[in-house]
């Protein structure tokens, strides 16, 4: 299993950019309303038949070629089935796949959320051109950032120069503090 | 606090760099980050290469990769020379990669001992 919620996402993000994604929506949406917790992956990409879509948490199912196990979906499963909540994947072949996962916001087998400024982070290291969209919010507060914002104010400087990487990182860290601070 | 303005001041930082070091770089050192590597501790490795590399601006350019296929020897990292020679070091730490950069990619020593041929020939 995976030690929290930021490296469960990595593991989703990951499969979006293989699939050719040019734009990943990821968003974190805590509710203290209904007591749950949102997270949801979005992307363009090439999309799984439904057989696909069927099978995708079993670990067995893979499109990977190196070997054949594929876990990343498996263990999101495995999170959403301790902690009370439901795994929901739509994808459309050609068109994209939405993940969304729900968990209950106070059970005690919840992981940690983890670093999820490090986790943009590092999928936007490894995502080459594509662009990612993070949104966190807890309740009508939110902070949202996009790759495609910070491409525009770099004019041409590549955003994988560690410099850039490492200001995003606390860049997205502070963003979510500052929701928590008001909306906790 | 942080605000998308301070990427105009990095632009020009980064481009002034970039200016300076014609050519590209001479290392591209590439960390496993497939289920298994991240497993095994491969986001806090990449974390601290990036870290380093800014710090030190150290001549190479710190990338990705999937499963590789030697998943009980992750995390892995890859160091890639300028003439395509290669070196794989394995159950690298965040404190082992920060020695691949200052030793290998600074210096241009490869450390053996941290290497698959140290483990499968030394009998590790």
């Amino acid at each position: 299993m995976m030690p929290d919620l930021a490296t469960h996402l990595l593991e989703i993000i990951q499969n979006s950019i293989a699939a050719g994604a040019r734009r990943v929506s990821i968003r974190v949406l805590e509710s203290k309303l209904t007591n749950t917790i949102t997270m949801s992956i979005e992307d363009d990409g090439k999309g799984m038949n439904e057989e696909t879509v069927r099978n995708v948490t079993n670990p067995f199912v893979t499109s990977r070629t190196t070997r054949r196990v594929g876990l990343g979906t498996s263990f999101l499963k495995g999170l959403t089935d301790a902690c009370e909540g439901s795994l929901d994947i739509e994808s459309e072949v050609g068109k994209g796949t939405k993940v969304t996962a729900e968990v209950r916001r106070d059970h005690i087998d919840l992981p940690p959320f983890g670093d999820f400024g490090e986790m943009i982070m590092i999928c936007i290291q490894g995502a080459g051109d594509t662009d990612l969209v993070f949104e966190y919010g807890i309740d009508e507060e939110r902070f949202l950032f996009d790759t495609a914002e910070v491409k525009t104010m770099l004019e041409g400087v590549s955003i994988a120069e560690p410099e850039i990487l490492l200001w995003i990182r606390g860049y997205i860290n502070e963003g979510i503090e500052r929701v928590k601070e008001i909306g906790l | 606090m942080k605000s998308l303005e301070d990427l105009k001041k990095m632009r020009e930082a980064a481009l002034n760099k970039v200016q300076m070091r014609e050519g590209g770089k001479d290392y591209r050192v590439v960390v496993g980050m497939a289920t298994c590597g991240i497993a095994a501790g491969a986001r806090p490795v990449l974390n601290r290469l990036v870290e380093e590399t800014a710090a030190h601006d150290y001549n190479c350019v710190v990338t990705q990769t999937g499963c590789i296929g030697m998943c009980i020897y992750e995390p892995i990292v890859e160091v890639f020379g300028k003439d395509g020679e290669h070196t794989t070091y394995i159950h690298v730490d965040p404190d082992k990669a920060a020695r691949i950069l200052e030793e290998h990619v600074q210096k241009g020593h490869v450390i053996d001992e941290y290497t698959v041929d140290a483990a499968v020939n030394g009998g590790k």
